[in-house]
C-alpha cells in the first residue's frame, strides 16, 4: 500500500513536469504562429521554430511517461478500478479517443510539415495541437476531479460505482476550477520558461531580437495567468475545499480548534501530537471571510471530525499548500516587477531583475507539484471521497516486494531519461534560434 | 445487446492496435537483419517516426476502453499480469526514446546505443505481447473474489503448473515475434526502396516458413492446455470463417512478393493478423479472463461490464471519437504516402 502510494506519487509527479510545459508553451507557440501570419515578421517563425524544438524534446518525454500512469490504475490500484471503473473510465478512454489520438496524429505534422503546409496550414496544426493537449488536461482533472468530489454516480448492485449522469459526471463544478486553476498554471510555467531563456541570452548578449521578444511575451503572459492564478480560479478551489472537504481545509490551514473569526495563518508550523499551530504570524478572521465569504463564519477545525478521517500526513499537506501560495505570491510580484520595467523600457539593462527572472524557472514546477501534493494528500484518507478509503484500493493480489522492484526501477530509468533531457534541452538553448536556420 | 458489442469493439480496437504498432514492432525485429549503413537505418526510421505515437495511442484507447467498458476485467488482469505490464511499461518507453532521440546528436555512440535499445525493446515488447495472448488462451487461476496472482516463470516442462512465462505462452510469444517480424519486413518492402527493400523481401521469403512452422506448433500444442479450446470454434462457424480468411491472407504473401505491387505482401499479413485475432476472439467470447481453477468464476463480457448506461453513453462520444480518428490518420498517412527513401529526411 505504502509503496503503492509512493509509486504513484513518484511517477505522476514526474509525468506532469513535462505536460505543463507542453500545454503552456503549445498556447505560445499559436500566439507566435498567429503574430507572423498577421505581422509578417519572421521573428516571430524564428520564435516559434525554436520554441517547437523545445516543445518536441519535452513531448517525446511526455508521452512516454504518461503511458505507465494509464496502466496503473489497473496493475496498483485493482480495487479502485473496480470500485470506480464504470465512472471514471469514461473519461480516461475519452482522453485517449479524443485527445490523444489528435496530439499525436498533428505533432508528426507540426514538427515536420511546415514547408507542405504552408503558412495557414502550418498555423492551424499547431492550433489543433493545442486543443488537443488541453482537452487532453480537461479529461484527465476531470477524473481527478470525481476522485475529490463525486457527482453524477449511483451505488450498482455490487456495490461498485456506476455512471448515473454523464454530463453532471464531465461537467464537475470541482473538475471546472480545478482545470481553470491548473491551466493557468501551466501558461505560468512555459511563460516562465520562455522569459528566463529571454534572460539568459539577454545576460550572455546574444541573440539581441529573439532575447527580448521571448522577455515581452513570457512576462506579460506571466503576470496575466499569475493574476488568474489567484483570483478567481485559486480563491474558487479553495472556496470548494471549504464546502466539500472540510478536513483538508483544516489541515491545510492548519486549523486544529473549530471557532468563528478563524485567522488566516500566513507562517507557523503545524504540531500534530499537540494540536497546535506553533510561532503563526496570523490575519485574524481572514479565512472565514475566504472561505465563506463573512468575517464571523465558523471555520471546523480538525477536531470536529474523528481521527481517522484526517489527512494522513498534515504537517506536509500544510507546507505544500503554503509553498505553493508563497511562490504564487513571489511569481506575481516579480512578474509585475519585470512588466513594470518593460513598461519604463528599462529591463534590459536592469541586470539583477534579469537574473532573478532567469533563476526564476524552477518556481513554477515547484509550485505545481506542491499545489498536486496539496490535493492528493488532502483528499486522504480517501481516495474516493467519502466513498473508498484508499487502503481499500490497492490491489489485493500483488504482493510488495514486486511493488518495491519495480518502483526502484521507474526511479533509475526516469532518472537517466531526466539527464538525457536536460542535456538536450540545455544544447537547443545552447544552440540559439539561428541552428533551426541552419539546419532547414 | 450492448456486451457483445463491446466485446466486439474492444476486440477491433486490439486488432487495429497489433496491426498498426505491430509493423512499428516488426521494423524494429528486423531492423538489423535489413538496414545496414546509417542511411539504411535512417530509412527505416524515417517510416516508422512519424507514426509510432499515433499506432501506441490505439493500445491506450483499448486499454481505456477495457477500463470503461469491463472494468472489473480491467482490474483483475492488470493486476494479476503486474510484473510483465510494468516490464512492458518499461520497454515501450525505450523504444519510443530509442526513435525520437536518436536523431538529435551526430555521434556515432549515440546512433549504435539507440540502435541496440530500439532493438531490443521491440523484440521483447513482441515476445510479451504474444505471451499474453497465451495467457488468455490457456486461463489463469482466478479466485473467486475475481483476482489471481501467478509466478512470472515456470520450469517450461510440460507440465500443469503455469506461469505467465511457461512452454506454452513461450512458443505463442515465438510465434507473434515471427508474426510481426514478417509483418514488419512486409511493411518494409512497401514503405522503403533500394537495398533495404531488396534485403526486406529476401528476409520474408525466410519468415514466411518459419510462421508457418511456428503456427503449427501453437495449434497443436494448444489443447494441451485447453482441451475444450476449438470446440466452440467448429461449433460457431463463423470464428472457423476467420480462420479460413486469415489463413487465405497468409498464402497470399508468397505469390504476391513475386508481383510488381509492393503494398499487397503487406495487405496479405495484415488480412492474416487480423483474421486470427478475430477468430480468436470470436472463439473465446464470452469470456474476457478465464479461470483455471473454476469455470464458474470467469469473467465475462456479462459479468465484469459497467452499467447499461454507462456502455450506451459511451457508444455515442466512442462512434464520434472513431468518426475523427479515421479523418486524422487518413489524413496523416495521406500526408505521408510514398516511399521514404534514404535521402530524404522525414520531411
Ligand atoms: C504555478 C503554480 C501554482 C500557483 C502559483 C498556485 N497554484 Fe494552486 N494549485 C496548482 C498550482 C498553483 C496546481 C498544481 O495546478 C493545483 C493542483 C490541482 C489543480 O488543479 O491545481 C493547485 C491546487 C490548488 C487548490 C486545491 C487544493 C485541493 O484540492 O485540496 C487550492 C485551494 C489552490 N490551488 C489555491 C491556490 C491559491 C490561493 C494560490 C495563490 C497564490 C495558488 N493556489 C497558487
Ligand atoms: C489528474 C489526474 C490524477 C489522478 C486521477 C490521480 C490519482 C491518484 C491516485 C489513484 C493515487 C493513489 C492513491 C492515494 O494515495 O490516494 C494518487 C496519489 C497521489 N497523487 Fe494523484 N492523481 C492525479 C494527478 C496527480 C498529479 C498531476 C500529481 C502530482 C503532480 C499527483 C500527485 C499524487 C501524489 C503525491 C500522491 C500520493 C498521495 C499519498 O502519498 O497519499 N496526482 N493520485
Ligand atoms: C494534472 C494531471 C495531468 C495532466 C494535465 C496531463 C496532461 C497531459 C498532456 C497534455 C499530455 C500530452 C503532452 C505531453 O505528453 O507532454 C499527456 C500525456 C499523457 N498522459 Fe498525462 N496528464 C496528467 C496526468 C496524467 C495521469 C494521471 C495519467 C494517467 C491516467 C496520464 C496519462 C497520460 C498518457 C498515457 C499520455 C501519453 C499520450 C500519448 O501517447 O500521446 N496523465 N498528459
Amino acid at each position: 500500500m505504502l509503496w503503492d502510494r509512493l509509486q504513484f506519487a513518484f511517477t505522476v509527479t514526474y509525468h506532469y513536469l513535462f505536460p505543463q510545459l507542453t500545454m503552456g508553451l503549445a498556447l505560445i507557440i499559436v500566439f507566435m504562429k498567429w503574430r507572423y501570419l498577421r505581422t509578417n515578421n519572421d521573428k516571430w517563425n524564428r520564435a516559434a521554430r525554436f520554441w517547437a524544438r523545445i516543445f518536441a524534446i519535452n513531448f517525446a518525454v511526455g508521452v512516454v511517461t504518461g503511458i505507465p500512469m494509464e496502466f496503473q490504475f489497473g496493475t496498483n490500484w485493482a480495487g479502485f478500478s473496480n470500485f470506480a471503473g464504470g465512472v471514471i473510465g469514461q473519461t480516461l478512454a475519452m482522453e485517449g479517443v479524443f485527445a490523444f489520438f489528435l496530439e499525436s496524429s498533428l505533432l508528426g505534422l507540426f514538427l515536420f510539415g511546415e514547408k507542405k503546409l504552408g503558412r495557414r496550414g502550418h498555423f492551424a496544426v499547431a492550433a489543433g495541437l493545442c486543443a488537443g493537449s488541453w482537452l487532453s488536461g480537461y479529461f484527465i482533472i476531470a477524473t481527478n476531479a470525481f476522485m475529490q468530489h463525486p457527482v453524477g454516480y449511483a451505488v450498482g448492485a455490487n456495490g461498485t460505482l456506476q455512471l448515473a449522469s454523464f454530463w453532471q459526471f464531465v461537467l464537475n463544478p470541482w473538475a471546472v476550477w480545478e482545470y481553470a486553476h491548473n491551466m493557468s498554471a501551466s501558461v505560468i510555467t512555459a511563460a516562465t520558461v520562455v522569459a528566463s531563456v529571454g534572460a539568459l541570452w539577454k545576460l550572455i548578449g546574444k541573440y539581441h531580437e529573439e532575447s527580448s521578444l521571448f522577455l515581452r511575451v513570457g512576462v506579460i503572459t506571466a503576470l496575466v495567468a499569475s493574476v488568474l492564478q489567484i483570483f478567481p480560479t485559486g480563491d474558487q478551489n479553495g472556496k470548494l475545499v471549504a464546502d466539500y472537504q472540510p478536513t483538508a481545509l483544516a489541515a491545510l490551514e492548519g486549523v486544529f480548534k473549530s471557532g468563528s473569526m478563524a485567522p488566516l495563518a500566513i507562517i507557523g508550523q503545524p504540531n500534530v501530537k499537540e494540536q497546535t499551530l506553533e510561532n503563526p504570524i496570523v490575519v485574524p478572521g481572514m479565512l472565514s471571510f475566504l472561505a465563506y465569504g463573512s468575517f464571523n463564519a465558523t471555520v471546523k477545525g480538525l477536531d470536529a471530525f474523528p481521527q481517522e478521517n484526517w489527512p494522513d500526513n498534515i504537517p506536509l499537506l500544510y507546507y505544500a499548500y503554503h509553498i505553493m501560495v508563497g511562490l504564487g505570491t513571489l511569481i506575481l510580484a516579480l512578474m509585475a516587477i519585470s512588466a513594470l520595467l518593460i513598461y519604463l523600457k528599462r529591463l534590459e539593462k536592469t541586470r539583477t531583475v534579469l537574473w532573478l527572472l532567469m533563476l526564476a524557472f524552477p518556481f513554477p514546477y515547484i509550485a505545481t507539484t506542491a499545489g498536486w501534493l496539496t490535493t492528493e494528500l488532502g483528499r486522504q484518507p480517501w481516495i474516493v471521497y467519502n466513498l473508498l478509503k484508499t487502503t481499500a484500493a490497492a490491489s489485493p493480489m500483488v504482493n510488495t516486494g514486486d511493488v518495491v522492484f519495480t518502483t526502484i526501477g521507474f526511479v533509475g530509468l526516469y532518472f537517466v531519461i531526466g539527464v538525457v533531457f536536460l542535456y538536450l534541452v540545455g544544447r537547443e538553448i545552447a544552440r540559439g534560434p539561428v541552428y533551426a536556420e541552419g539546419k532547414d | 445487446m450492448m456486451q457483445p458489442l463491446w466485446y466486439s469493439l474492444l476486440t477491433a480496437m486490439l486488432i487495429v492496435y497489433v496491426v498498426l504498432d505491430g509493423f512499428d514492432f516488426g521494423a524494429g525485429i528486423v531492423y538489423g537483419f535489413v538496414a545496414k549503413s546509417d542511411a539504411d537505418r535512417r530509412q527505416v526510421l524515417s517510416a516508422v517516426g512519424p507514426v509510432w505515437d499515433g499506432n501506441e495511442v490505439w493500445l491506450l484507447a483499448a486499454g481505456g476502453t477495457l477500463f470503461f467498458a469491463f472494468p472489473r476485467a480491467y482490474a483483475a488482469g492488470f493486476s494479476g499480469f503486474y510484473m510483465p505490464l510494468i516490464i512492458l511499461l518499461w520497454l515501450l518507453i525505450l523504444r519510443g526514446l530509442s526513435i525520437e532521440l536518436r536523431s538529435h546528436e551526430p555521434y556515432k555512440l549515440w546512433y549504435e546505443f539507440w540502435d541496440w535499445t530500439f532493438r531490443f525493446a521491440s523484440i521483447l515488447i513482441v515476445i510479451i505481447l504474444g505471451a499474453a495472448f497465451g495467457n488468455i488462451v490457456r486461463g489463469v487461476p482466478l479466485n473467486a473474489d475475481g483476482y489471481f496472482a501467478i509466478p512470472l516463470f515456470t520450469n517450461m516442462l510440460i507440465h500443469p503448473s503455469i506461469g505467465i512465462l511457461d512452454y506454452y505462452t513461450v512458443v505463442a510469444g515465438l510465434f507473434a515475434l515471427a508474426v510481426l517480424a514478417l509483418h514488419g519486413a512486409l511493411f518494409l518492402v512497401w514503405k522503403a526502396d533500394g537495398p533495404v527493400r531488396e534485403r526486406s523481401i529476401a528476409l520474408a521469403k525466410r519468415l514466411w516458413w518459419i510462421v508457418i512452422a511456428l503456427a503449427a506448433v501453437t495449434f497443436a500444442l494448444t489443447p494441451t492446455v485447453r482441451p475444450e479450446f476449438f470446440a466452440p470454434l467448429v461449433a460457431r462457424v463463423w470464428p472457423l470463417l476467420l480462420l479460413v480468411i486469415s489463413l487465405a491472407g497468409l498464402f497470399y504473401i508468397p505469390p504476391a512478393l513475386k508481383g510488381a505491387n509492393d503494398i499487397r505482401p503487406f495487405l496479405g499479413s495484415i488480412v492474416f493478423i487480423a483474421g486470427i485475432l478475430a477468430s480468436m476472439a470470436g472463439t473465446l467470447f464470452p469470456d474476457l479472463i478465464v479461470s483455471t481453477t473454476n469455470p464458474s468464476y470467469n469473467l465475462t463480457a456479462y459479468t465484469a461490464s459497467a452499467s447499461m448506461y454507462g456502455l450506451q453513453v459511451g457508444l455515442v462520444w466512442w462512434i464520434i471519437g472513431m468518426i475523427l480518428v479515421v479523418v486524422y490518420f487518413t489524413f496523416v498517412y495521406r500526408n505521408l504516402s510514398g516511399k521514404v527513401s534514404a535521402q530524404t529526411k522525414g520531411e
